[in-house]
């Protein structure tokens, strides 16, 4: 292919990365507002391990991106002060598990001081955790943590799909008046996408809205986060297959669109829920027990999911096992009982053999 | 000889000398009134003696705040509290740490510290709403510029030295006073926020009321340190370590603490040796890990009397004051205890008020479904 100048049409959106996204929303948002203030582990100087503040200590200067003692609860408990004070912190933890520390501040005070204080005390705290795996990396760097802070009230839970969403999702995150758990999908900073941009103080929408990526009839896939890419490739391939696959994107973790998940289903009859963290009592759980709860009668097969296996995350040279793929979705999507084949695999075996 | 019991300003203390010793605390606890209230100098040099008018507030303060405690145990005891944490016998701290704050700098205290807040001038219905079990904080924290009374221990560290490193940032002169105990020095949030306020230069003083308990793990099996004092030396923080009992020696180390803090030379750290008379709460059995003998000792170092027969020495008080004093005390108490004999209302719906900014779809189902239950027992009831 060659690339021939066209100096009468319009130049093409600059493609960013995911990453760059997130900095550019940093950005706009930190230039709109001067409350706003972006601190942690290495963010300052370097511009953080993943490079997604890179460039705007320098900008903005140190009272606005700070680096911080490596305290991970000491940085959140700071921020707790600081919102406080009148702020609006935006933080990174490190990585998905480098979090845990700080697990008693984010769930004893940052989830409740609107409700401990009867709505005295508000946070507007973005706590941006880089998670999932995918990467090659060693352990203690690849969990997905999405569900403990899904299971804590108080908690908004956001992961963005799309470069466009990561920019988008992180300034409303930042507009919102309650804490926010803004989860970055780790194998996703380097993908590219164009953004559109918003550098004018503006409401955004998308919070609780999910998005459907693929138009489908027959079955809908149910995913957020780092596994909506697998549902999309998933989708393309069951295509080949003869099947008519919908890709429903929740972006908001919390809050949840039944609507949007459960209109699907309503007109598939079918759904899968994909996600890479692992299976028991995760997200995907509460998703598939949210469909049959709001739309058994529409349903053709049980709702199905697939996760990622229930093991601690697996050394890199492992991971691909670990990891749902297109493979396993598509095995999925063939036990949804098409010719009205009865899944045999939970049956107790004597029961379909006559009994006595 | 006046029972008004408005504070007096907060004590202004040169603030150009730092601490005499650096980062080290006294070698043993600073001094200014012995056991039988006599005026004694144990390393005092590097605090000025505070005003005989904060003082006599202190004294006022203390027996108000001593019948307001043993009104509250009262009260859990007759059920009108689910629980109580006494602080009977740490009245030194509970008011110095107040008197030293000016109106417009934050507290952040724990569940131990309601007789601090009732001296701060918080209403006392308000302070006791968490204990009573209708709502887990009863006042406005933001108004009262009191942080929620914080369980989770340690935690509340954390926000003091961020709000008060905010404070700065704004351009405001507020400093926080950050209350614990001996067992949270123990805790990681202790350690990371005496760090932060450190680094970040934070207008924060900690206080640690060593009451020698964790419920009923004593401070040997808590540290080998020679003083908690000597825990802000590794992060840099000026360090001191008091008579707890002493309202004179806290108050003159607090009002240095907050002036240090206020004029931008960093965060203090002061150890308060102290007693908790009381067993941990009225649900806790004290005797099943020390010694009747022990508490004893401790009722002899009694901060009230101490300062009472100080007072009467400088002709501050006499008995007509004191009098007027205990009077003033079982007013306030008796004000406490009538409003808290009415039985409280509490709303249902609230529950779902303040979980968000918005309430989510799935809470406004939540709340049909609690509404619709509601109503279906009313009309029940009303048969």
């Amino acid at each position: 292919m060659t690339l021939t100048a066209t100096p009468h049409t319009t130049p093409a959106p600059k493609q960013v990365t995911m990453s760059g996204a997130i900095n550019r929303a940093l950005r706009d948002a930190m230039t709109l507002d001067d409350d706003v203030v972006v601190f942690g582990e290495d963010v300052g100087t370097l511009g953080g391990v993943f490079r997604v503040t890179n460039g705007i200590a320098r900008d903005f200067g140190e009272d606005r991106c700070f680096d911080t003692p490596l305290a991970e609860a000491g940085i959140v408990g700071f921020a707790v002060g600081m919102a406080m004070a009148g702020f609006r912190p935006v933080i990174e933890m490190q990585f998905d598990a480098f979090a845990y520390p700080a697990f008693e501040q984010i769930a004893s005070h940052v989830a409740k001081m609107r409700n401990r204080t009867a709505g005295r005390i508000h946070l507007p705290i973005v706590i941006r955790v880089p998670f999932a795996g995918g990467i090659g990396g060693v352990e203690h760097h690849c969990d997905s943590s999405e569900a403990y802070y899904a299971h804590t009230p108080g908690l908004k839970v956001v992961t963005p799909a799309t470069v466009q969403d990561a920019y988008t999702l992180l300034r409303e995150a930042i507009n919102d008046p309650d804490p926010v758990i803004f989860m970055e999908p780790k194998r996703l900073y380097w993908s590219k996408g164009s953004i559109e941009s918003v550098t004018a103080a503006t409401t955004f929408n998308s919070f609780g809205r999910a998005a459907v990526r693929r138009e489908g009839t027959d079955v809908t896939l149910v995913a957020y986060g780092p596994s909506v890419e697998v549902a999309m490739q998933a989708a393309s391939a069951a295509a080949d297959s003869g099947w008519s696959v919908e890709v429903v994107d929740l972006r908001t973790i919390v809050p949840f669109d039944d609507e949007t998940v459960v209109a699907s289903v309503r007109r598939t009859g079918r759904c899968v829920v994909v996600q890479e963290a692992q299976g028991f009592a995760g997200v995907g759980a509460e998703i598939a027990a949210r469909v049959q709860e709001r739309a058994f009668h529409s349903l053709q097969a049980p709702v199905l999911r697939v996760a990622g296996l229930d093991i601690p995350y697996p050394p890199p040279r492992l991971e691909h096992i670990h990891l749902p793929g297109v493979e396993r979705v598509l095995d999925t999507i063939a036990r949804l009982q098409w010719d009205d084949d009865v899944d045999t695999r939970f049956l107790p075996g004597d029961s379909l053999a006559g009994g006595t | 000889m006046t029972t008004d019991m408005s504070t007096p300003p907060a004590q202004s203390v040169p603030t150009d000398q730092p601490f005499a010793r650096g980062l080290m605390p006294a070698p043993i606890p600073v001094q200014f009134l012995d056991e039988l209230g006599h005026r004694v100098q144990v390393f005092t040099g590097d605090y000025p003696e505070p005003s005989r008018e904060q003082l006599v507030a202190a004294y006022q303060a203390m027996v108000v705040g001593r019948r307001f405690d043993v009104q509250a145990t009262a009260l859990a005891r007759q059920g009108r509290l689910a629980v109580y944490p006494s602080s009977r016998g740490q009245e030194a701290c509970q008011v110095g740490s107040m008197l030293a704050l000016s109106e417009g700098d934050w507290a952040f205290p724990t569940y131990r510290d309601s007789m601090a807040l009732v001296t701060r001038g918080l209403d006392p219905v308000e302070v006791l709403t968490l204990l009573r079990g209708c709502a887990h904080c009863g006042y406005d924290p933001r108004a009262t510029r009191t942080g929620p009374q914080c369980t989770p221990l340690a935690t509340q560290l954390a926000h003091a030295a961020g709000l008060a490193y905010g404070e700065q940032r704004k351009g405001r002169s507020t400093v926080a006073m950050a209350l614990i105990g001996d067992g949270a020095t123990s805790e990681g949030d202790f350690h990371e926020a005496l760090n932060f306020a450190a680094v970040f230069k934070a207008p924060v003083v900690f206080l640690v009321q060593n009451n020698k308990y964790a419920i009923s793990v004593p401070l040997s099996k808590q540290t080998a340190a020679p003083s908690l004092g000597y825990k802000g030396i590794g992060y840099g923080i000026a360090s001191e370590q008091v008579d707890g009992n002493d309202a004179m020696a806290v108050l003159a180390v607090l009002n240095k603490a907050v002036a240090h803090a206020r004029c931008g030379q960093g965060p203090v750290l002061v150890e308060a040796h102290t007693y908790r008379l009381d067993a941990h709460t009225n649900a806790d059995d004290a005797t099943r890990y020390r010694d009747s003998h022990e508490v004893d000792d401790w009722l002899r170092r009694d901060p009230i009397s101490r300062l009472e027969a100080w007072l009467r020495h400088e002709g501050l008080a006499d008995d007509a004051f004191v009098a007027s004093v205990a009077q003033e005390a079982e007013s306030f108490a008796a004000g406490v205890r009538e409003r808290m004999s009415i039985d409280p209302v509490v709303d249902p719906m609230s529950l779902f008020d303040n979980v968000f900014a918005t309430p989510t779809s799935q809470l406004l189902e939540q709340r049909a479904m609690v509404q619709a239950e509601l109503e279906a027992e009313a009309e029940v009831a009303g048969q």
